[in-house]
């Protein structure tokens, strides 16, 4: 087997291959990559990327960037929520620490998928124009802050599984949507730690109707129309078991203006 | 006479398809829905060619999107089940708080069960008898471990079926019912193992941030032990 061949069969169909493998340089796993030094690395970690797709289709990489702009978002507001000292109760530590660890394995993932496509880190301003000015400094905020990322990363991602139905994308489909039951699982675990501090009473895992803070997050959570029909009363549960066994998409435009005053 | 067979049988199945239509409004209207014009859920139903027969007393989920809405009908139907039981016979020491999270969950997944099965109308396969005799109702760690299980699966079943849907409406309704039971699973695993990183655990999320994915193959396998009725995904896409 030689590495070089492979590498140069890889480059016909993907040009951008050794800025992808220099990517995955950078984040340590090897000090340098090369066409020279190429020979030194292992077939397997080739292997890994094989199995990774790229985003190809101009649909793709609009989805994956926009998905990647979310994920710089989160991952650095994690990093820093994380590392500032007492803001985060010993109690609730292991699980923003686990959160802040799926973040950046996120924004790694977006970027090895989008190589030299991806979008640049913006600068972020956590305290959203001053609305939570407090972030990192009252863990009640800090809290909100979190919760409302996570509902909106899980309707974000939602409302662009229908941009990666394209062939050459199913992968990255799925990709997205295991992501996207991540940021969910997120989400139930500090909506769960705002009703156990007593930030939001009652609040519970799943989103009732269209309840919560700041309330365009969960605009039109309240649906009751799936799939062309009016569920109400379906099996005589009530609107607000309805509304809770589904959650609804957001559009780019209406994600971005949620996310808007966190970009400095 | 095997030609024959077939022949009766794509008849057969030509007329379910153009009674469903009808059948499938009655039915919403029985079930107290009021139905759009338009209802778009499930006029397909039409791609059924070459379907492999199932064996006798196997329910077979069918083929294309009318499949995978069927195999999601399967795993709600096994969910619902399995908390209607929970809720019912609470195990020893359950908490205020725990009767009210698996409530609620119970009343999700009978939301989803009687959805898919108002929304699949004639397409619909039959109520399953599930098998709980391995599941012991008077024990915590036994529901909610169980519960965990149930929950893992459905979340990580909805992400591999995600790319063999053709719809996008289908795909989107697939996604609006995943994070349900992604928060679902969340949940339980926080039940057994509460502020640790179980809700999210390295013991299913690997080590790019990703949920589980899970062809039906392998999670009809995975299932099949808790439900008496033998279940078939031999004509459910692949890719």
């Amino acid at each position: 087997m030689n590495i070089f061949n492979i590498l140069s069969e890889i480059e016909k169909v993907d040009g951008e291959v050794f800025e992808r493998l220099d990517h995955i340089s950078r984040r340590g796993m090897f000090s340098s990559f090369s066409k020279k030094t190429a020979a030194a690395a292992v077939p397997v970690m080739v292997a890994g990327m094989l199995n990774k797709a790229y985003a190809t289709t101009s649909g793709a990489i609009d989805v994956l960037n926009f998905a990647l702009t979310l994920e710089y978002l989160e991952n650095e507001f994690y990093k820093k929520g994380v590392s500032t000292v007492n803001l985060i109760p010993p109690t609730d530590q292991a699980v923003f620490a686990q959160i802040s660890k799926h973040e950046t394995q996120h924004v790694n993932f977006l970027l090895s998928a989008l190589g030299t496509k991806a979008v640049a880190k913006p600068n972020f301003d956590f305290t959203a124009k001053g609305a939570f000015a407090d972030v990192f400094s009252n863990y009640k905020t800090f809290a909100i802050v979190s919760h409302a990322l996570e509902d909106t990363g899980v309707r974000a991602y939602k409302g662009q599984a229908g941009n990666l139905m394209a062939a050459e994308d199913k992968p990255l489909l799925q990709y997205a949507l295991q992501i996207h039951s991540i940021e969910a699982r997120h989400a139930a675990i500090v909506r769960r730690l705002l009703d156990a501090r007593g930030f939001v009473p009652g609040a519970k895992a799943w989103i009732t109707l269209a309840q919560g803070n700041p309330a365009a997050v969960y605009a039109g959570d309240d649906n009751l129309t799936q799939g062309g029909v009016n569920l109400k009363g379906l099996a005589g549960k009530s609107d607000a078991a309805i509304s809770e066994a589904f959650d609804e998409p957001l559009t780019k435009d209406a994600v971005l203006a949620i996310a808007g005053p966190f970009f400095a | 006479m095997e030609k024959l067979q077939n022949d009766l049988s794509v008849v057969e199945r030509t007329a379910d398809i153009l009674q469903s239509s009808a059948t499938r409004r009655k039915f919403l209207r029985n079930a107290g829905l009021t139905t759009a014009a338009g209802v778009a859920i499930l006029a397909v139903g039409c791609k059924k060619d070459e379907s492999v027969a199932p064996a006798a007393g196997t329910v077979d989920l069918g083929s294309g999107d009318v499949g995978i809405l069927n195999y999601a009908y399967a795993l709600e139907q096994l969910e619902a089940a399995f908390y209607v039981q929970a809720v019912s016979t609470p195990y020893t020491g359950m908490s205020a708080a725990e009767l009210s999270i698996l409530t609620d969950i119970r009343d999700h997944e009978v939301i989803h069960r009687e959805f898919f099965k108002a929304a699949l109308g004639m397409n619909a396969i039959q109520g399953l008898d599930v098998d709980f005799s391995k599941i012991d109702f008077t024990s915590r760690a036994s529901v909610l471990g169980t519960a965990k299980v149930f929950e893992d699966t459905g979340v990580a079943a909805y992400n591999g079926a995600g790319k063999l849907i053709k719809d996008p409406g289908y795909l989107l309704l697939a996604g609006k019912i995943v994070s349900v039971e992604a928060r679902h699973a969340s949940t339980i695993r926080d039940l057994l193992q509460p502020l640790t990183t179980s809700f999210a655990g390295d013991d299913i999320i690997d080590n790019n941030g990703l949920d589980g994915a899970k062809m039906p193959s392998e999670i009809l396998a995975a299932v099949q032990p808790f439900v008496k009725t033998k279940l078939s995904g031999a004509n459910l896409p692949t890719a």
